[in-house]
């Protein structure tokens, strides 16, 4: 429930893309991103078994959710954390808010959750005169400048280190003109550490909850999760249903492969447990379905909820890198970002599945192996059959399978088409062309390779 | 062995040429190659845009214009990706079925079927080579940069054969062109972006040529060359192996 605007990816990356220099510096950053993931991938001969591995577990896990779930919550609550159950983002804000209005909170820390992205927490909570500040250095950022994150690993990625320093120049009173990053990040550094020794509440994700010992696993690079939780009278931490792994021994398998296909590092600079909460302290678990159980339900769509929010898909995605993650209108942006939100919701994001090439680098990189791009052709059948699709489009290509089913239809128009281009080009040479607009037509040759092949092949078939 | 020569709908309306390399190159290595002339189109353009269910009676005329044939070959790695993987006909399942068996884009049925060491073509220009997704990440005709895994090329290791030809190494090894289909019109300006790109890399390192296995990325990168007024041009990998 990011900002959501009314226009569709294309348009908006059309927007994102006028600034060329901004764009190859966009793509250059995150390719750069991509590099790394493939050098660290490379160092480790049983990349592409350990990448099975997890693909397996996981998938376990989706056969298995409702038994992983209760075993999870039974265990968490014998080590003493609190579970609750939220069957939408409605209700997760609202348990949220039921817990600091419980404790007499009106102000909270928050690091680094998609899901809390997802469910408009922020915005939900604002509105309940409840103050939320996010301490993901890149979350506080877009925070600040008051934008949703495009990346959800990176958060403001899009922006350059000059635009940081003028939001630190107006939000936290550093002199103008600033960019050096280290006097930046100290900024921040300073600004967050006086919120984390006042917030007597901490909201934190979850990347990897332990069913078998009710523990969970929280990674950041900037300990912020760690900072807030460990300062704070209460512990929230929110987290999708598909969050769960069987045994502490899985977690091998996920925290290898998670920050290496993230950003190329061997592993998360902190990869914290928590378990029982310290005397006088509390831990909520909030176990959120939002949607995921209809996603479950989809034979073709439900191992997208393999998914551990790595980033990799984005990073390594050229269309992404080129129209930025605010051009997909969601929390979760890029192809993973695409085969989830059409199940949220089908009309808002039928544009997505189609903002793709299907090149299908995305699904190589996936170290869960999520066949993303496969996902993305079979949203495109689901969204078309529905209904999700301009009426002008299903004309002319009811008109173009009419046509191409018949040979003899087919030929005639290869004719005319060719002549057009030969001896009409403004026909097609125009600016209700979008080819044309950036790109010439190819030469229209003098015959078709069929007509070549009767002129110049016996042919005993003819 | 009989071969039934496939060629794309805009291959044969606008590239006339790279078929007629196909059909030569595969006639020069012994080949018996028949082309039926009531084919059109794989129907991956509908099925792409979402419209799958409507591509029935392509597949059927598909099934019909090739069922008869050892191989299928097609000088395209996108179309045969399309067959391999969505051909069904209700009326005759096990054709259409076999059918996706046997289909091979050109480069790989000559190392994998014909099993070709050498070739007696020569090309004596400087060449980039371009990864055409859906040959690449789909029929696996190269290895891709994102798996940890052997190093290969089916285009490459032919183009080798090629005598005088320069090849280049590019930035880039296998990054989309951003041609995509629909896409190159529906995401135009994404889509554009990528192909400029995807050419900048390539004009980097001096090429004369762009080649690759399919005609519509090239077609795609060829529409962005001649705007920018350059000289390079682009050709179907079909011209060089049956160049000299």
């Amino acid at each position: 429930m990011t900002e959501h605007s009314t226009k569709e990816h294309s348009e908006l990356a059309e927007d994102f893309i006028k600034d060329e220099d901004r764009v190859d510096w966009h793509d250059e950053t995150l390719w750069f991103i991509r590099q790394k993931r493939d050098k660290a991938a490379h160092q480790l001969p049983e990349w592409e078994a350990l990448r099975e591995a997890a693909s397996q577990i996981k998938n376990n896990v989706l056969s298995n959710l409702h038994d992983y779930l209760l075993q999870f919550e039974r265990n968490a609550v014998a080590n003493g954390i609190e579970v609750h159950w939220a069957a939408d983002a409605a209700e997760h804000n609202q348990i949220v808010q039921r817990l600091l209005n419980e404790a007499n909170v009106v102000r909270m820390v928050k690091s680094k959750s998609m899901l809390t992205e997802e469910c408009g927490l922020n915005e939900y909570l604002a509105k309940q005169g409840i103050e939320v500040i996010d301490s993901d250095l890149g979350e506080r950022i877009v925070q600040l400048a008051e934008e949703p994150p495009s990346h959800i690993v990176l958060p403001c990625i899009h922006k350059k280190k000059e635009e940081i320093g003028e939001i630190f120049h107006q939000h936290l009173g550093i002199e103008a003109g600033i960019s050096d990053p280290q006097f930046l990040t100290e900024t921040a550094r300073q600004h967050l550490r006086e919120i984390f020794l006042t917030r007597r509440a901490a909201l934190t994700g979850v990347n990897f909850a332990v069913a078998e010992t009710g523990e969970f696993v929280v990674c950041t690079n900037e300990g912020n999760a760690d900072m807030g939780a460990h300062l704070a009278d209460i512990h929230i931490a929110s987290m999708g249903i598909e969050k769960l792994i069987p045994k502490k021994k899985h977690l091998g398998v996920f925290l290898r492969l998670l920050t290496r296909s993230a950003t190329g590092q061997p592993i998360t600079t902190y990869s914290s447990h928590f378990r029982t909460p310290r005397d006088g302290t509390k831990i909520h678990v909030i176990l959120v379905d939002n949607g995921r159980t209809v996603q479950l339900g989809r034979k073709d769509f439900r191992n997208s909820l393999k998914c551990i929010r790595c980033a990799a898909c984005m990073n390594t995605c050229p269309v992404y890198r080129r129209s930025g993650g605010h051009s997909y209108h969601t929390a979760v942006a890029g192809p993973i970002g695409s085969i989830l939100a059409p199940n949220l919701d089908m009309e808002k994001y039928a544009d997505l599945p189609f903002a793709s090439t299907l090149c299908g680098s995305c699904s190589n990189v996936c170290p869960v192996k999520i066949d993303i791009h496969e996902q993305l052709y079979k949203w495109r059948q689901v969204l078309v059959k529905n209904g999700y699709t301009p009426k002008a489009k299903k004309a002319g290509m009811q008109v173009m399978t009419w046509t191409l089913s018949s040979p003899s239809l087919y030929q005639a128009a290869g004719k005319v088409g060719r002549w057009v281009i030969k001896y009409a080009p403004f026909a097609v040479n125009n600016k209700l062309n979008p080819w044309h607009k950036q790109r010439d037509m190819p030469e229209s040759p003098e015959w078709s390779f069929n007509v070549w092949y009767k002129q110049n092949r016996k042919n005993d078939e003819q | 062995m009989k071969v039934g020569l496939f060629i794309p709908c805009y291959v044969d309306q606008f590239y006339p040429g790279a078929a007629i390399a196909t059909l030569c190159l595969l006639e020069k290595l012994g080949v018996e190659v028949v082309y039926p002339p009531k084919q059109t189109c794989c129907g991956q353009p509908m099925a792409n845009s979402g419209f799958e269910h409507l591509t029935g009676d392509c597949n059927e005329l598909f099934v019909k214009n090739f069922a008869e044939f050892d191989y299928i070959v097609a000088p395209s790695g996108s179309c045969v990706l399309h067959i391999r993987d969505h051909l069904h006909d209700d009326k005759h399942p096990e054709a259409a079925k076999n059918i996706s068996h046997r289909i091979y884009e050109l480069t790989s049925f000559l190392i994998d079927v014909l099993k070709v060491e050498n070739l007696p073509a020569r090309f004596p220009h400087r060449v980039g080579l371009h990864q055409s997704c859906h040959g690449q990440r789909g029929l696996h005709i190269s290895s891709m940069t994102e798996l940890v895994a052997p190093e290969f090329s089916k285009p490459g290791s032919l183009l080798k054969m090629v005598a005088d030809i320069d090849l280049v190494d590019l930035n880039r090894k296998d990054e989309c062109c951003g041609f995509g289909g629909t896409f190159c019109v529906t995401e135009e300006a994404v889509s554009v972006k990528m192909g400029k790109d995807r050419v900048a890399d390539h004009l980097k390192h001096d090429v004369s040529y762009i080649t690759g296995v399919d005609m519509s990325c090239l077609m795609h990168m060829e529409g962005i060359l001649k705007r920018q007024g350059s000289n390079v041009k682009v050709i179907h990998i079909a011209e060089i192996l049956n160049a000299g």
